[in-house]
C-alpha cells in the first residue's frame, strides 16, 4: 500500500486520527508499537471540560463528535449516556457550580444546577449535607479500548494497521525496531506518553493515575460523579493529589478515581495512593465501604505544561504532526483532534481554531 | 473416636452441614455436586467458579451475611447464609 499518511500510536487519539483521515480520502498506515498507553488505561469519562476556553472549544466540539459517531458505534463500545454531575460539598463549591453553568450554557451546552434535595433524590448514595450540583446532561461514557478498534475498522480499506514499533522518524519515513523503513509524505505522532522517546523535544511530563474497580452492583449509582473540588485538587497541584471521580459502568461496577503523580513511571499500584483516594471517595459515598473492589491499577497521562495537547504541525520536523499529550482528556478530545488534524493535514479550514494547540507556544523552552 | 465439630449454614436457601474450619468455596463444591459449585455468573451468562483459591482472581465472589465476599477467603460459620447469583 502507498500510504498517503502514517499514524504512529492505536491509541483513542491515533484511531480517531486514522479515522478521520480515512473519510478524508486519505490512505492510512497506523502502526502501533502494542504497549498499550492512556487508552486502557483511563476511565473513558466522555466530559466537556471548561477550564480554559481552548479546553472548552475542543471538549465541546469532541463531544457533539462522539454523539454523531454513537448510532454507529459497535455495541461493546459500550457508550452509555450517563451525564455527568459537578458534585458540591459547600457553599463555595455551590457558587463555583453557578459559574460553570454560565460558562457551559453561554457555549450552548445542556447542564442544570441541582439543589441538595435533588442531589439526593438523583443519587440517594451520596452522603447527606452536600451542597448541590451541576448536571451536564451530554456527557457521558465509552470504552476506549474497543471504541479505538472500532474506529479502525469503520475506516474501511483506507486504513492499514502494522503490528511495529518505531524507532526513529526521519523525513518522510520512520525506522522500524526491524531496521525497516516505512514510507510517507506526512507522518502523524499520536501515541500519548511515549512520544518523548521519538522526539525527545516534545515538553510531554507523565501524571501517573490510579484506578479502582468493584464488583457489579447494579443501580448504586447513575451518572458519571466528579466533585467540583477536582478542579482545584487535580489541575493545580504539583505533588500526589487525589480527587473524588466515579463512573457507573453499564455492567453495573463502579469504576473509582482519582489520583495524580508526577514524574514516576512506575506502574506498580501504591496502597497509600489506593487508600488516599478512597478516603476521599467515602467521603462523598460512604457505603462505598461495604462493597467488594475485584481490581486497582495504574495509567500514566501525558501531560503538557499548561494541559492542553500538542495538536499540528512539529515546529521544526519536516513532514511530522503531533497529536500528543491528552493528559487526562484523550478519550474525550480525540474526535476533535482527529477533526483537527485531517483538516489542517488535508489543507482543509480547520473546524474551530487549531492556534491554542500548537506546539510553537513551547518552542521558546523546548528547542532540540 | 473423637467427633468431629460441624457448622451449619445455608447456600441459596439449601442447609449444609460442614466441617469446621472448611471454606465456603469448598462448601459451595459440596452442594453444588451438579454445577461445580458455580459461585455465579458472569457478564455474558457464564458460569464461575472458584478457580485460584487464594484470593487473586475473585471468581467466587458469592454474597454471604448480605456482603460480597470471595468464598475462598472466608472460612463457614453457624448461621450463614450465602447466596450465589448463579
Amino acid at each position: 500500500m502507498q500510504a498517503d499518511v502514517i499514524v504512529i500510536g492505536a491509541g483513542i487519539v491515533g484511531a480517531a486520527c486514522a479515522h478521520a483521515l480515512a473519510q478524508a480520502g486519505q490512505q492510512v498506515l497506523v502502526l502501533d508499537a502494542g504497549v498499550g498507553g492512556a487508552t486502557g488505561a483511563g476511565m473513558g469519562h466522555l466530559v466537556v471540560m471548561d477550564d480554559n476556553p481552548a479546553e472548552l472549544a475542543l471538549s465541546r466540539h469532541s463531544l457533539a463528535l462522539w454523539r454523531s459517531l454513537v448510532p454507529r458505534m459497535a455495541d461493546d463500545c459500550a457508550f452509555s449516556p450517563c451525564g455527568t454531575l459537578w458534585v458540591a460539598a459547600d457553599d463555595a463549591e455551590m457558587v463555583a457550580a453557578e459559574e460553570k453553568q454560565q460558562r457551559l450554557g453561554q457555549h450552548g451546552i445542556d447542564c442544570r444546577l441541582l439543589s441538595a434535595n435533588q442531589l439526593a433524590t438523583a443519587e440517594p448514595a451520596l452522603r447527606p449535607g452536600l451542597a448541590g450540583a451541576l448536571e451536564v446532561t451530554g456527557d457521558g461514557i465509552v470504552y476506549a479500548p474497543n471504541a479505538a478498534r472500532w474506529l479502525l475498522g469503520d475506516g474501511g480499506s483506507n486504513i492499514h494497521i502494522e503490528a511495529a514499533e518505531v524507532v526513529a522518524i526521519e523525513a518522510g519515513h520512520v525506522r522500524l525496531a526491524d531496521g525497516t523503513q516505512r514510507r510517507a509524505p506526512q507522518i502523524l505522532l499520536a501515541n500519548g506518553i511515549h512520544a518523548t522517546a521519538l522526539c525527545p523535544e516534545l515538553p510531554i511530563r507523565p501524571k501517573k493515575g490510579h484506578l479502582l474497580i468493584t464488583d457489579r452492583y447494579p443501580g448504586t449509582v447513575h451518572h458519571q460523579l466528579v466533585e467540583l473540588g477536582y478542579i482545584t485538587s487535580a489541575h493545580h497541584a504539583e505533588g500526589p493529589s487525589v480527587a473524588f471521580n466515579l463512573q457507573p459502568r453499564p455492567t453495573g461496577q463502579l469504576l473509582i478515581g482519582s489520583s495524580r503523580q508526577f514524574d514516576t513511571t512506575d506502574m506498580a499500584v501504591e496502597a497509600p495512593m489506593v487508600a488516599q483516594m478512597l478516603q476521599r471517595a467515602l467521603r462523598y459515598i460512604p457505603a462505598l465501604g461495604d462493597l467488594n473492589a475485584i481490581r486497582s491499577w495504574t495509567g500514566l497521562r501525558a501531560a503538557t505544561p499548561d494541559s492542553l495537547p500538542l495538536l499540528g504541525r512539529h515546529p521544526w520536523r519536516e513532514g511530522l504532526w503531533l497529536a500528543v499529550g491528552h493528559e487526562g482528556l484523550g478519550v474525550t478530545t480525540a474526535t476533535g483532534t482527529a477533526q483537527l488534524l485531517a483538516e489542517l493535514m488535508t489543507g482543509a479550514a480547520p473546524a474551530f481554531d487549531p492556534t491554542p494547540y500548537a506546539a510553537e507556544r513551547f518552542t521558546a523552552t523546548a528547542t532540540a | 473416636m473423637k467427633k468431629t465439630e460441624t457448622v451449619a449454614l445455608r447456600i441459596n436457601g439449601q442447609t449444609l452441614s460442614v466441617r469446621a474450619g472448611t471454606s465456603v468455596a469448598a462448601a459451595l463444591r459440596i452442594a453444588g455436586s451438579a454445577d461445580m459449585g458455580t459461585a455465579r455468573r458472569s457478564v455474558l451468562g457464564q458460569a464461575r467458579a472458584p478457580f485460584c483459591g487464594m484470593g487473586i482472581c475473585h471468581e467466587c465472589r458469592v454474597d454471604i451475611d448480605g456482603r460480597r465476599r470471595l468464598a475462598c477467603q472466608t472460612r463457614c460459620e453457624d448461621g450463614m447464609v450465602v447466596e450465589t447469583s448463579a
